[in-house]
Formats: C-alpha cells, sequence, structure tokens
C-alpha cells in the first residue's frame, strides 16, 4: 500500500529515473551471465558436436580423445553411480539428522548439532578431499586394494552433502503447521508415526526438493570425488574398483587437451549443466520456495 | 500405560541418536585430523614465507597474496553487481513483474551451474577469448560470475528487511528516492550487506574447481593482477595430489584455509547477532 505511494510516477525525478535505468543495466548486466556462460560452452562444445556423431559419446570403443575415441559411458555411469549412492546416504543421515534436531532433540542440543551441521557444509570440498585421501582412502585399501574406489568416493560425496539435505529438511519440517504435531500427540500418537505419517506427509513436498538438491550437488562436485575416487576410465565393476567421474575427467584432463578432445570436454560439461539444470527445475517445481542456495 | 511407552526401548529413537553422532564424530575426526597433521609446524614465518620444494617446505606468502588478489577482484566486481541487482529487485520493480522474474529465473539458473563449469568457461571466456590467459584476474572474474547470485539474494533480502517506516520517513522528507536509497536505505541494511559480502567471500575462498584452469598453478609472489597466481585451496589439492610426501603440508595449508573460513564466519555471526540486537532485523544467512 504504501510502496503504492512511493512508487506513484509523479514522485520520479529525473534523478530517480536515471537510478532507476541504471539498475536496469546492471541487473541486466547480472542475468545475462548465465546466457554468456552457455554460450561460451556450447560454441567450445561446437567442433566436437559437428566432428563426432552424439551416439558415438555413449558408444565408442573407448575414451581415447587423442585417437579419435569417444565414448563418455563409463565417466557417465561413474557420475550417477557415485552420486546415487551418496544421496542415498547422504539422505538417510540427512533426515535422520532433520527428525533428531526438529523431534528428539533439546532446544539447545538441536540448535548445537545444527552448527555442526552448518560448519560441515562450509568445509571446503578440497580439505574433505585431502581428509578421504589420507584417512579413509588407507581404511578401505585395507578391505581391499587399492582404496580409491567407488566406495571412498560415495562415503566422501555422501558425507558433503549430509548437511545439504538435512539444513534443508529441517526448515521444511519446521514449517510443518504446528497445529498438526499438537494434533497427533493430542491423539497419543507415538512420536515415530507422529513424524513418519504426519509431518513427512505434510512437508513433503520440502523434503524432495532437499533431496533433489543434494543430487544436484552431487553430480556437479569435482575435487573431492577426483581426490579420493582412483580416476581410471573403467566402467567399475564393484564398490572396491576405481572410478573416474564427469566432472573429474573435465578436470584431468583440461590442462593438456586440444582440438576436438578439448571440445569433447566441453560436451561433457555442457551434458553435466544440462543433467543438473533439468533436476533442478524439478526441485523448483516441487519445492515451495526458491531454493538455490 | 503412557508410562510403559515413555520408558520402552525403541529401536527408532537408537537410529535418530545415531545418525548425529555418527555425523558430529565424522566432523570431529575431520577437523582433528587436519589440526593434529598440521599443527606442529605452523608458524609466523610459514604465512609470510615463499614455498619451496613445491611447497613442501618453506611457506606461503605468494599464495595468501595470491588468494587475497583473487578474491579482491572478485568481490571489486560482484559486489557492485549484486548491489545495483538487488536494489533493482528490492526497490524498484514489483516482486512478481515478468522484469523481475526473468531476473530471478536467470540467477537461480546461474547458481545451479557446477562450478567445474564455471571453471571452462572462465578458461575459454576469461583466459582465451578476453586475452588475459592464466592471470588472478582471471580467476577472481570467474568467481564473481559464480557468487553473484548468492550475493544478490542475502542482498535483496536485507534490503527487504528494512522496515518501510524508514522509506515513508524519507518520502514524507522530500527526498528523491536515490536519496533515499544512499542515506537512509543503505545504512540501514548495511549489516545485512556485509553478511552477504562475507557469505560470498566464504563461497569464493573455498573454492577450488573454477580456479584451476583460470588463475593457475604458479607459486611465485604475482606482481599484478594478470600474472597467474595460485589460490590456497589449489596449493592444498596440488599438494596433496601433485606432490609426493605433500600431505603434511597440505594439512599445514588446509589449517590456514579452515582458520580463514573460520574468522569469516565469526564476523558474519556477530554481525548477525549484533544485528539482531540493535535493529531488531533478521538478516539472513
Amino acid at each position: 500500500m504504501f510502496q503504492s505511494v512511493i512508487d506513484s510516477p509523479r514522485r520520479h525525478g529525473v534523478i530517480d529515473v536515471r537510478l532507476r535505468r541504471t539498475l536496469w543495466g546492471v541487473a541486466g548486466l547480472a542475468s545475462s551471465i548465465i546466457a554468456v556462460v552457455v554460450a561460451v560452452v556450447a560454441t567450445e562444445a561446437l567442433p566436437a558436436l559437428r566432428g563426432v556423431e552424439l551416439p558415438r559419446f555413449l558408444n565408442d570403443p573407448s575414451w581415447h580423445p587423442t585417437n579419435q575415441r569417444y565414448n563418455l559411458a563409463p565417466m557417465i555411469a561413474g557420475t550417477f553411480l557415485v552420486a546415487g549412492g551418496a544421496v542415498a546416504l547422504g539422505t538417510l543421515f540427512g533426515f535422520l539428522s532433520a527428525i533428531f534436531c526438529c523431534f528428539y532433540a533439546p532446544p539447545r542440543l538441536a540448535g548445537l548439532y545444527r552448527g555442526v551441521m552448518e560448519l560441515l557444509a562450509g568445509i571446503p570440498s578440497v580439505i574433505l578431499g585431502l581428509w578421504g585421501l589420507t584417512t579413509l582412502v588407507p581404511i578401505v585399501a585395507a578391505i581391499k586394494a587399492p582404496g580409491f574406489s567407488v566406495l571412498s568416493a560415495t562415503l566422501v560425496l555422501g558425507l558433503m552433502i549430509v548437511p545439504t539435505i538435512g539444513l534443508v529438511a529441517i526448515a521444511s519440517l519446521q514449517s510443518v503447521p504446528r497445529s498438526l504435531i499438537l494434533g497427533a500427540e493430542a491423539l497419543g500418537l507415538p512420536k515415530w508415526l507422529t513424524v513418519v505419517r504426519i509431518a513427512f506427509p505434510a512437508a513433503r513436498s520440502g523434503l524432495i526438493a532437499s533431496v533433489v538438491l543434494g543430487i544436484g550437488r552431487a553430480l556437479g562436485e569435482t575435487m573431492a570425488v577426483m581426490m579420493v575416487g582412483g580416476n581410471i576410465v573403467q566402467v567399475p565393476e564393484s564398490l572396491f574398483a576405481p572410478v573416474r567421474t564427469l566432472a573429474a575427467n573435465i578436470a584431468l584432463e583440461i590442462p593438456y587437451a586440444e582440438g576436438l578432445h578439448r571440445s569433447s570436454l566441453f560436451v561433457s560439461g555442457l551434458f553435466l549443466t544440462l543433467v543438473i539444470l533439468v533436476v533442478l527445475c524439478i526441485a523448483e517445481w516441487l519445492g515451495p520456495e526458491p531454493i538455490h542456495d | 500405560m503412557i508410562e510403559r511407552s515413555r520408558f520402552r526401548f525403541d529401536g527408532h529413537l537408537l537410529l535418530v541418536w545415531a545418525a548425529p553422532l555418527t555425523i558430529t564424530a565424522i566432523f570431529v575426526w575431520i577437523v582433528g585430523g587436519v589440526l593434529l597433521h598440521g599443527l606442529d609446524q605452523l608458524s609466523w614465518s610459514y604465512l609470510v614465507e615463499a614455498p619451496r620444494r613445491a611447497g613442501r617446505q618453506g611457506g606461503i606468502g605468494p599464495i595468501l597474496v595470491s588468494t587475497l588478489l583473487i578474491v579482491s577482484v572478485c568481490l571489486a566486481v560482484a559486489i557492485p553487481l549484486a548491489l545495483g541487482a538487488a536494489l533493482l529487485l528490492a526497490e524498484f520493480v514489483p516482486r512478481r513483474s515478468t522484469g523481475a522474474r526473468i531476473v530471478r529465473l536467470s540467477l537461480d539458473v546461474l547458481a545451479g551451474v557446477p562450478s567445474i563449469v564455471f571453471g571452462l568457461f572462465g578458461s575459454a571466456f576469461f583466459c582465451s577469448l578476453l586475452g588475459l590467459r592464466f592471470s588472478i584476474l582471471s580467476g577472481g572474474l570467474t568467481l564473481a560470475c559464480m557468487i553473484l547470485p548468492v550475493l544478490i539474494r542475502t542482498i535483496e533480502q536485507s534490503l527487504r528487511g528494512v522496515p518501510n517506516a524508514y522509506r515513508m520517513g524519507a518520502a514524507a522528507l522530500g527526498l528523491t528516492r536515490t536519496r533515499a536509497i544512499v542515506t537512509v536505505l543503505l545504512p540501514v541494511a548495511a549489516p545485512g550487506v556485509l553478511v552477504g559480502v562475507l557469505l560470498g567471500v566464504g563461497r569464493a575462498v573455498a573454492e577450488t574447481a573454477a580456479l584451476i584452469f583460470t588463475s593457475g598453478y604458479v607459486d611465485r609472489m604475482p606482481s599484478s593482477v594478470l600474472d597467474s597466481g595460485r589460490a590456497l585451496s589449489v596449493h592444498i589439492f596440488d599438494l596433496s595430489l601433485n606432490v609426493p610426501g605433500g600431505d603434511a603440508a597440505a594439512y599445514r595449508a588446509s589449517i590456514v584455509l579452515l582458520l580463514l573460513l573460520m574468522l569469516i564466519n565469526g564476523g558474519m555471526l556477530c554481525i548477525h547477532s549484533l544485528l539482531k540486537r540493535v535493529m531488531g532485523i533478521s538478516a539472513q544467512i
């Protein structure tokens, strides 16, 4: 109401119009960045998209881009495998953490644990990778060599997305109307049933969105996975086999790649971006709130 | 009956307590591990000396300078852009107008792009196309694109947190909106803006993947922003993966990085609580 009084065009002086124009220019610049990013990556990917037929990225004999063999399938498989495992772990622990904070923990403890998750979310992925490399990989190697494996990558990545999923899940569980919970309690429903049958369905869209957000994060993560995954180009046949993801492939090869090789790495980057954007669109569509952070 | 159910041992209770305990234990394990492996050789000289033998010995002086320069470039570009866009979104256009929606949508999409793709973009656009090569400038600009959505969102929220009475007061005094923004709204929203900026700095300092192919690996002291410079996170990555026997040094650098992030987070929390107490405005962290 008051906004409209201030907004009335009569009160806009020349200065205000000028500021408004400047701000539109700045905002236009900021929002055109995504177009530039996509355009640049697509342009760089174009030679490979033209020179290599699209199916060849999936059914070439191998990934030897210097010998015109462009099979990205092992990396795609590795990416989805590691991300899938990590999201499963992250969802389990993230949801349990959220339930703990919202329904079981005394308020002080809940706040404290929330703080732990926020700090965990703040640890740079390169440090988690270093920890995985020097601590987790030897432990996994003691079970079965070489230690650089799907398992290590999944565990580190899962750890990274527990706070992503947990913190969003807490927010969405907290937004469940208090009356629903109190009503369930008044009916004598055990706490566990209250959580599973009342709170979860009520917070469903937010919980799904939290998982989807975790998927997006897991697919795009590079450093930690690269440091503990072993990076051998193969479709891993067991949990203990080394794995290379699409993002790790880009990071490993871009420094020396040239020509179609370089271009095919941009193709994989474009593919990764598109997959993540589709995933985030689903989240946006399901989620009640914009959730990009 | 009620008493019995209260004291009955429940399997799910174990599950619900085990998960947070596990996560907390691992968190302590990680932070403890970093401190344990790196704390012994940390000293003042480590922070100022140049690295020797590929970083296994010596310090991280030039790397800290490079990191600082990269973050400065990033902020110098990102803050004006973010402030402009946030002011527009919060003060000048209705929330649901088409223009605001398009700006928001494009920023949401930008926020979804993975950091490795920002690295690809930066190396193709800033390094090659604009001819900046591997440089601190390229790295900072790439990071600026990356943190822009978060920055705009937090700044917009803190501007929206300013009570309408301030706007009405300014209008009643006959101030133009420009003057009201400069003299009233921005000062009131400043702590919230600062929180947003610190959040962005935290992201920028922690980032590795987007910097490897944009600001490069060179660990000399940079002579200008057009020089290549190694960021702290890239230094840790390089030491742990490419330098045999570099683990101890990687842990030492990790402590510095964690301290830096703690400082940033601490600053953020201080401002946040100050904000709550003094002004009764709650900024979103």
